[in-house]
């Protein structure tokens, strides 16, 4: 019986036992989480891990057994994906994002930064000169039902009231909500089209920016300047700082695929998709953030100068977060 | 996957990822077609969420006043995080991959071989507002605008034609990226889980004096039709064993006797197989008949 034994057969049956207990573990991991597995079993993964490697590629220099070498490869891969794949819990993530990634994927946009934010100056300032010479351009840059009645024919009293206008808490909860996951959308398709070369990104930030133009002129043609920027700045430097970063990632996206420099377009478009997808995480974050102040923070503080201490202290905590000096060991 | 199976598809998706221990894994690129069929089972997962979820606010909030608010607020924070945070989690977990590709056997992985970052799945996620959600409103919302004169209809058109660039990108090369696997440096992979099949050499406990080769007939077949037999043997269709038996003993000019199909197929098969694995040992390897080495 035994000298009828291939040496195929005989490996496969001393090596089968590691096999069976590395699909176990690697089943179980899969089916609930990493953390399911004990100290043990976390410690015998990468020794069977690595023993299935190498009986795969003795495999298949040895033996023919066809099902063997097809199960080795199949097991083989989903135990990489394990070992190679999660170094890391999802709160160690969650702490290194907000530590490290999170400021350096804004620091590394820089450049794109102040070009967003001059391509939103300039729509800005475009719109402003248009209304300045013909009020009716007012309906082409504001979409009616968001301005209501914030229009250029709106006296100084009706404008004034709209920034101390109070809802009670009735459907603040609501209007928190929508205003969040519109601006989100917005952010996010911003940064989406940046890959179509980077040009609808450009449109949407001039059509914010002009958006905004209108409105300032709107205010402060009618004297009551003061005031909008206080409504206005109280969740803007969250959320304006927010789309500009959102469309400095999608510029720098556009940037890769149209000038890829030294690397293959591939290999520049996933270098620059590593440090813009991170800034883009954190762009929904602040949008949540300034939903939030705009739903409620903005309806229940009516002072101005308290409106404008939030702002603030808004831009001063962020730019310290995002750009402060960091001790030289943080820097990975 | 089985020898026969190999098809010039399957080999043409095939893609090599040496592990950092030297060894190459031979992993297999998903087509379109399953990418599609993963999406449209994660798609009816998201509506049917949806819809139980309107139906359980409904059902909640009803009684109370502003019940519409807060059914409101539920409906749109909901569907903001099921959009955009279903993908994001399942493909998070240990399998990195969802529901959907999880029936079908696909999963997420680096291209580089490293690590799957979060970023990465964010980013794959959030380009997928450019291919799928986006086109998908843009045809939906501009049929219902109605009006409209000549112009819009161009727009519309070229919009669509714009948006079918992104839609159809991974049809255009060869490793089945879409914008969102481009942009975060990720593919999608099939890894079906396989069970450990019986080794069809077992079979072959009996030994039968009379079933003796020589040399000559066991060097009549290489490795190829070894792994044809071996899936023969495994199926065990009668007529085929029939049909495969009769034909072996005729090129190898074996007369059988009183011993079975099935016996006869096994014995030669573990002896081909010995001889082919000893001649492997020394470096030999015969692909088919006709490989003469």
């Amino acid at each position: 019986m035994s000298e009828l034994q291939l040496k195929s057969q005989r490996f496969r049956r001393e090596r089968e036992a590691d096999w069976r207990r590395l699909e176990a573990l690697v089943t179980k991991a899969e089916q609930r989480s990493a953390g399911a597995l004990s100290d043990t079993e976390i410690l015998a993964m990468p020794v069977l891990y690595r023993s299935t490697l190498s009986a795969l590629s003795v495999a298949r220099a040895t033996s023919l057994d066809q099902a063997l070498i097809g199960y080795l490869e199949s097991l083989a891969a989903r135990a990489y994906f394990f070992v190679y794949g999660a170094r890391s819990t999802p709160l160690e993530q969650l702490a290194a994002f907000f530590a490290r990634d999170w400021p350096a994927g804004v620091r590394s946009l820089w450049r794109e930064t102040l070009i967003a934010l001059l391509i939103t100056a300039l729509g800005a300032a475009v719109a402003w000169g248009l209304i300045a010479s013909d009020a009716d351009w007012f309906y082409a840059f504001v979409d009616p039902a968001l301005a209501g009645e914030r229009d250029p024919t709106a006296s100084a009293a009706a404008l004034r009231a709209t920034l101390y206008h109070q809802e009670g808490s009735d459907g603040l909860s609501f209007f928190a909500t929508m205003l969040f996951t519109h601006n989100a959308s917005v952010a996010l398709t911003a940064f989406a089209l940046g890959f179509a070369l980077g040009a609808p990104t450009i449109i949407l930030l001039l059509m914010n920016g002009a958006m905004l133009g209108a409105m300032l002129h709107v205010f402060i043609s009618r004297g009551v300047g003061f005031e909008f920027g206080g409504w206005l700045l109280i969740h803007g430097v969250t959320e304006l700082f927010a789309i500009v970063l959102a469309g400095a990632a999608g510029l720098r996206i556009g940037w890769a695929v149209a000038f890829p420099g030294d690397h293959s377009r591939l290999e520049a478009l996933s270098g620059a998709g590593r440090g813009a997808g991170a800034a883009m995480m954190g762009v929904v974050i602040m949008l949540m953030l300034a939903g939030l102040l705009e739903g409620f923070g903005r309806q229940l503080i009516g002072n101005d100068l308290v409106r404008y201490a939030r702002a603030a202290a808004t831009a001063l905590l962020g730019g310290l977060y995002f750009y402060g000096p960091r001790p030289a060991g943080a820097a990975r | 996957m089985t020898a026969v199976d190999i098809t010039a598809d399957a080999r043409r998706r095939q893609r090599s990822l040496i592990t950092p221990e030297g060894i190459d894994l031979r992993l297999e690129i998903a087509s379109v077609g399953q990418r599609l069929a993963a999406l449209i089972i994660d798609m009816m997962i998201i509506i049917g969420v949806i819809v139980l979820f309107t139906l359980a606010a409904g059902f909640v909030f009803g009684s109370m006043t502003r019940a519409g608010e807060m059914i409101a607020v539920i409906w749109l924070l909901g569907l903001f995080l099921l959009r955009n945070g279903y993908f994001l989690a399942f493909e998070m977990s240990a399998r990195a991959a969802t529901p959907g590709k999880r029936v079908m056997g696909l999963r997420v992985a680096a291209r580089d071989g490293g690590r799957l970052r979060f970023e990465a799945i964010f980013t794959r996620n959030v380009l997928r507002e450019l291919e799928l959600f986006l086109p998908l409103s843009a045809m939906l919302a501009a049929p219902l605008s109605g009006g409209g004169g000549d112009v819009d209809g161009w727009i519309y058109v070229l919009g669509l034609i714009w948006c079918a660039v992104f839609v159809f990108l991974p049809l255009f090369n060869a490793d089945k990226l879409r914008a969102g696997d481009l942009v975060a440096g990720t593919w999608v992979l099939r890894t079906p889980k396989q069970k450990l099949l019986r080794d069809m050499a077992d079979d072959n406990a009996a030994h039968q004096p009379n079933l003796a080769f020589t040399p000559a007939q066991l060097d009549a077949y290489g490795i190829k039709e070894l792994q044809v037999l071996e899936q023969v043997l495994r199926t065990r269709d009668k007529p085929t064993v029939r049909a495969v038996a009769d034909r072996i003993a005729g090129k190898i000019e074996f007369t059988r006797g009183d011993v079975t199909d099935l016996e006869f197929l096994r014995a030669y098969y573990h002896a081909v197989r010995g001889r082919l694995e000893s001649r492997l040992l020394m470096g030999r390897r015969r692909k088919d008949k006709f490989d003469l080495s």
